[in-house]
């Protein structure tokens, strides 16, 4: 593929589907929020009011405030370095540990193949949530630990491609080519197959995305990792689902919203990625 | 059948290792948090930590033969005797989110691909993709509000059935909608429904987007096909050539991502038990993990994915039933 | 005056609507058929064969507009009949196999009840009756032990197999027009003539008549009576086969003749034909679609419309400047 067709593609694809661009607009500004989150906002993001408690949304306070009297506009906006964070970091570990170990799974083939792709099977034989639950309560209730839980549980899906792609190039004539002047393996592989799978992976690491984001944020949502008074959107949502009985809805409909829209984003770039990447595969 | 064999064996391995793989010590850990010197040493003994690893792990699948998952620290019962006694709420939910969502989903797909372009498939995929993106914990929030507080209409989101109003069934299934049938009660069987709607909702709407996607993308792909092109050239009938040639072709990519429908399901119903009160063993896990009830998550997780294995094994046997080249295959 | 043909396809133009434009796949399509008699129709990929076949079958995709002409069979007027009654007629009267059998059946139904759709499908028959007649089916396409091949997959039959399955299928209900797009494409030789003798000898037995669309003009040569060429939507030429073959009259026929050695060769590699179809979805085709590759041209084939001229014996060609 030239930088030319991609360059077609690219704007084919947004003609095709406008909604790509949405995406994009909505991804810059969350990139915006997660570098520049902190110095943007109106409020310290921690800072409690008790004469401001549960403040409905206002001209003061945007998206109104919440049981101990913080602005939950700020919070919001902090708390997407710490989601998109959590899901960038995970989705790139696993991207690199899952594409590497099934490019040695695919290159080698025999025993280490084997080894490797039961490991994937493994942890393909778990509901990846519940998976995921437990590695958080083996390893300790942290940030670090859900982000670790997170990057495990994709392993298999970068892995099982990588595996299949690269076994079916290792004879190609060109691989046949590079083995004959003299290149070792790695090297091989580092430069002359993985390039050629990068674009699909990088399709499946943009749609793995959200999914990142809801599994971290599901499980701050049920206590584990992040802790509070930090600000993050799943914990955000758990705590404002108490005052739902009262009806102060912007408790959690809000930080819900913002998830909903982070998600929604990077599937759109996802879908749009692959229409550039693979125009066939539109659907 | 072949797949099912080492997936067992696989997740029992990992369940070990992830027991060993807490930081520190695990005896303190199994032991909990208010522990002291003489209860560590007794948990230490009873899973054999002082063993070599090999017979740790003999000793671990030896429990595991005889059912003993052990002992729960919070509630001081057996770890499986608490799971299978929270099991039919967590299966009823799980099921009952899975026959909404097929029966929602697949219609809306075949519909869809059957008049591709037409407004109901654009409504559809718009549907589809919005719905993807909502999370399941989010999307029951939300009903609840509007359902319960804004409305009326749902009863209040605390479990499987109101015992202020109506009484709960004897257990025969474990399954409040059919032991209520069972008992004659229609008053608790509404009631146990009432409970049961919302959190359905919650965890199918989720489920129904790879459904429908699927279901709307087999089916084009098989009444595009040269068989169909055949019957049709034969001149069978509409209803024929759409489901006996497409629709049962297209199920086969339909079983394809039923594995991945029971993974989010069996996940997010951890979640939905969250919102809603479901005393299910998603919420018995839950608590465990912030009490640090090491058995008792551990327990879960195995019985957990066990369900899983089992569920994709009866798919795998449906496609076989479907699908006469795996049939012959296996 | 003879009796009517069985199917006679009549100045019959059509387009198809796409993004790009307007396809002109069919221009002033005409052949016909009778009974008993297999009409071969040769030309290579693009020039509409598929097209005709599937407009008479009333196959076409929504995208495809009918611009003239008529499609006569047995009396009836196919292009007005509406949906019910060309779905009625499809399988009992005219039938169509395709080529690549095995992705042409159901591979999920057993291959005897795909032939007892056909026969529910176009009368009543009770379960019993139904199996009995597709064994029978299987049967006449010599398919041995046709009582074991009823509970058969496609996936557990060959490829040539396969296809007698397919004509078997279209065979059911005794039609009295067998439509084969390329029945052979894709089996082996020794294959390709089982199937072939077994469609001529369907043909002499039950005096239906058949049209087979091939790229294989060696091919249609062994076995069709007549043959019609067709090039960029065009009919160029009709002629009985030994006339097509001995004198065609048409350049494109006899570059077409000259590019088929001995007998049997693909033609699907056109070598000797200099130069390509035109695009059809050109707004401005020139009357000759054929002009640019030939070398007989004068002026007036610029200028005015092709006339189909009759040669000796019902041989039709359809150019300025025939031989
Ligand atoms: N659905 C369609 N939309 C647009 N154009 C079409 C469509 N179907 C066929 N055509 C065009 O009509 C022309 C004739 O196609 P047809 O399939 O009849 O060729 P053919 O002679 O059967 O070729 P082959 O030997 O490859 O089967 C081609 O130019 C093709 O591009
Ligand atoms: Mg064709």
């Amino acid at each position: 593929m030239t930088l030319a067709t991609f360059a077609k593609d690219t704007r084919h694809a947004f003609a095709e589907n406008p909604l790509t661009l949405v995406a994009v607009v909505i991804f810059t500004l969350l990139l915006l929020c997660a570098i520049l989150g902190p110095s943007l906002v109106p409020y310290d993001p921690l800072m409690t009011d008790s004469n401001a408690r549960m403040v409905p949304p206002s001209w003061q306070h945007w998206f109104g405030t919440d049981h101990l009297g913080r602005d939950i506009f700020s919070r919001v906006v902090v708390a997407a370095r710490l989601d998109l964070g959590m899901a960038v970091t995970a989705v790139a570990a696993s991207f690199v540990i899952g594409t590497s170990l099934g490019a040695i799974a695919g290159y080698r083939g025999g025993f280490v193949d084997q080894l490797i792709g039961r490991v994937f099977d493994t942890i393909m034989a778990f509901p990846l949530f519940v998976l995921a639950m437990g590695i958080v309560a083996a390893l300790g209730n942290s940030v670090v630990n859900i982000i670790i839980a997170t990057a495990i549980i994709n392993l298999p899906f970068y892995g099982r491609y990588a595996r299949a792609e690269v076994n079916v190039r290792r004879d190609a004539a060109y691989v046949e080519a590079a083995r004959m002047g003299g290149n070792g393996s790695v090297r091989i592989l580092a430069r002359h197959i993985v390039p050629n799978i990068l674009p699909p992976m990088m399709v499946q690491a943009s749609l793995n995305m959200g999914w990142a984001i809801l599994n971290a944020a599901g499980l701050s949502f049920i206590g584990l990792g992040v802790r509070p008074p930090e600000a993050e959107w799943g914990i955000m949502v758990s705590e404002g689902a108490s005052y739902i009985f009262s009806g102060e809805w912007w408790t959690f409909v809000f930080p819900g919203m913002a998830l909903v829209l982070a998600v929604f984003c990077f599937n759109l770039l996802g879908d749009g990625l692959r229409d550039m990447i693979d125009p066939r595969r539109r659907t | 059948m072949g797949s099912a064999i080492p997936s067992l064996i696989g997740v029992i391995i990992a369940t070990f290792l992830l027991s060993r793989a807490l930081p520190g010590d695990p005896a303190v850990y199994f032991a909990g948090p208010a522990a002291n010197a003489e209860s560590v040493q007794q948990v230490r003994e009873s899973l054999g930590l002082d063993k070599s690893v090999p017979e740790q792990f003999a000793l671990y699948v030896w429990d595991l033969a005889h059912g003993s998952l052990g002992t729960s620290l919070t509630t001081g019962q057996p770890v499986a005797d608490d799971l299978l006694q929270r099991l039919p709420a967590s299966m009823e939910l799980t099921f009952a989110a899975l026959i909404v969502a097929i029966v929602v989903a697949v219609p809306l797909g075949v519909f869809a691909a059957v008049r591709p372009s037409s407004f109901v498939d654009h409504f559809c995929r718009g549907t589809v993709t919005v719905a993807a993106a909502f999370p399941t914990f989010f999307v029951a929030l939300l009903l609840v509000y509007v359902f319960y507080y804004l409305l009326g209409w749902a009863p209040q989101p605390l479990g499987r059935i109101d015992e202020i109003y109506y009484v709960a069934p004897d257990t025969v299934t474990g399954f409040y909608l059919i032991d209520t049938l069972l008992a004659g009660d229609s008053e608790s069987f509404r009631g146990a429904l009432a409970q049961l709607v919302l959190p359905t909702i919650s965890l199918a709407l989720f489920a129904l987007a790879p459904i429908a996607r699927m279901t709307r993308a087999s089916m084009l792909t098989a009444l595009g096909s040269d068989f169909v092109r055949t019957a049709r050239a034969n001149g069978l009938s509409g209803a024929t050539v759409l489901f006996t040639y497409g629709f049962r072709n297209a199920l086969l990519s339909i079983t394809n991502i039923m594995g991945m429908i029971f993974s989010f399901l069996l996940g997010s119903n951890v979640l939905i038990e969250q919102v809603f009160g479901w005393p299910g063993i998603g919420a018995y896990a839950v608590s465990a993990v912030i009490a640090s009830d090491y058995a008792a998550v551990q327990g879960f997780i195995l019985m957990m994915a066990v369900i899983y294995v089992l569920l994709n094994l009866v798919v795998d046997l449906l496609a076989g039933l479907i699908d006469p080249r795996v049939r012959f295959e296996g | 005056m003879t009796a009517p043909p069985l199917l006679k396809v009549d100045k019959l133009s059509l387009d198809f609507r796409t993004r790009e434009g307007r396809v002109k796949a069919l221009q002033d399509v005409s052949f016909h058929i009778d009974r008993g008699e297999i009409l071969g129709i040769v030309g290579e990929s693009g020039s509409g064969k598929s097209v005709s076949a599937f407009a008479i079958m009333g196959l076409l995709e929504s995208t495809a507009e009918i611009g003239g002409g008529s499609v006569h069979f047995a009396g009836a007027d196919l292009l007005a009949d509406n949906g019910a009654a060309m779905r009625a007629m499809r399988g009992r009267e005219i039938s169509m196999i395709f080529q690549s059998p095995r992705t042409a059946l159901n591979p999920i139904r057993k291959v005897g009840r795909q032939i007892e759709d056909v026969l529910r499908r176009h009368g009543p028959v009770t379960g019993h009756e139904a199996k009995k007649k597709a064994i029978e089916a299987l049967e006449r396409v010599r398919i041995p032990d046709s009582a074991r091949r009823y509970d058969a997959y496609p996936f557990e039959l060959s490829g040539g197999m396969c296809q007698r399955v397919m004509i078997a299928m279209a065979l059911a209900c005794r039609p009295m027009l067998l439509i084969a797009d390329e029945p052979t494409t894709g089996l082996d030789v020794t294959t390709q003539a089982v199937v072939m003798d077994l469609i001529r000898e369907m043909v002499d037995e039950t005096r239906m008549g058949a049209l087979l669309i091939t790229h294989d003009l060696g091919l249609a040569g062994e076995y069709c009576d007549r043959i019609a060429v067709m090039h960029a939507g065009h009919t160029v030429e009709d002629a009985p086969t030994e006339v097509l073959l001995e004198k065609a009259a048409h350049p494109y026929s006899a570059r077409l003749i000259a590019a088929t050695p001995a007998a049997a060769d693909e033609i699907a590699d056109l070598g000797s034909i200099p130069g390509g179809l035109p695009d059809l979805r050109r707004q401005d085709l020139p009357y000759c679609r054929f002009r640019d590759r030939c070398d007989r041209r004068v002026e007036v084939c610029d200028a005015q419309p092709l006339p189909v001229t009759e040669l000796t014996g019902s041989h039709l060609v359809r150019c300025w400047r025939p031989t």
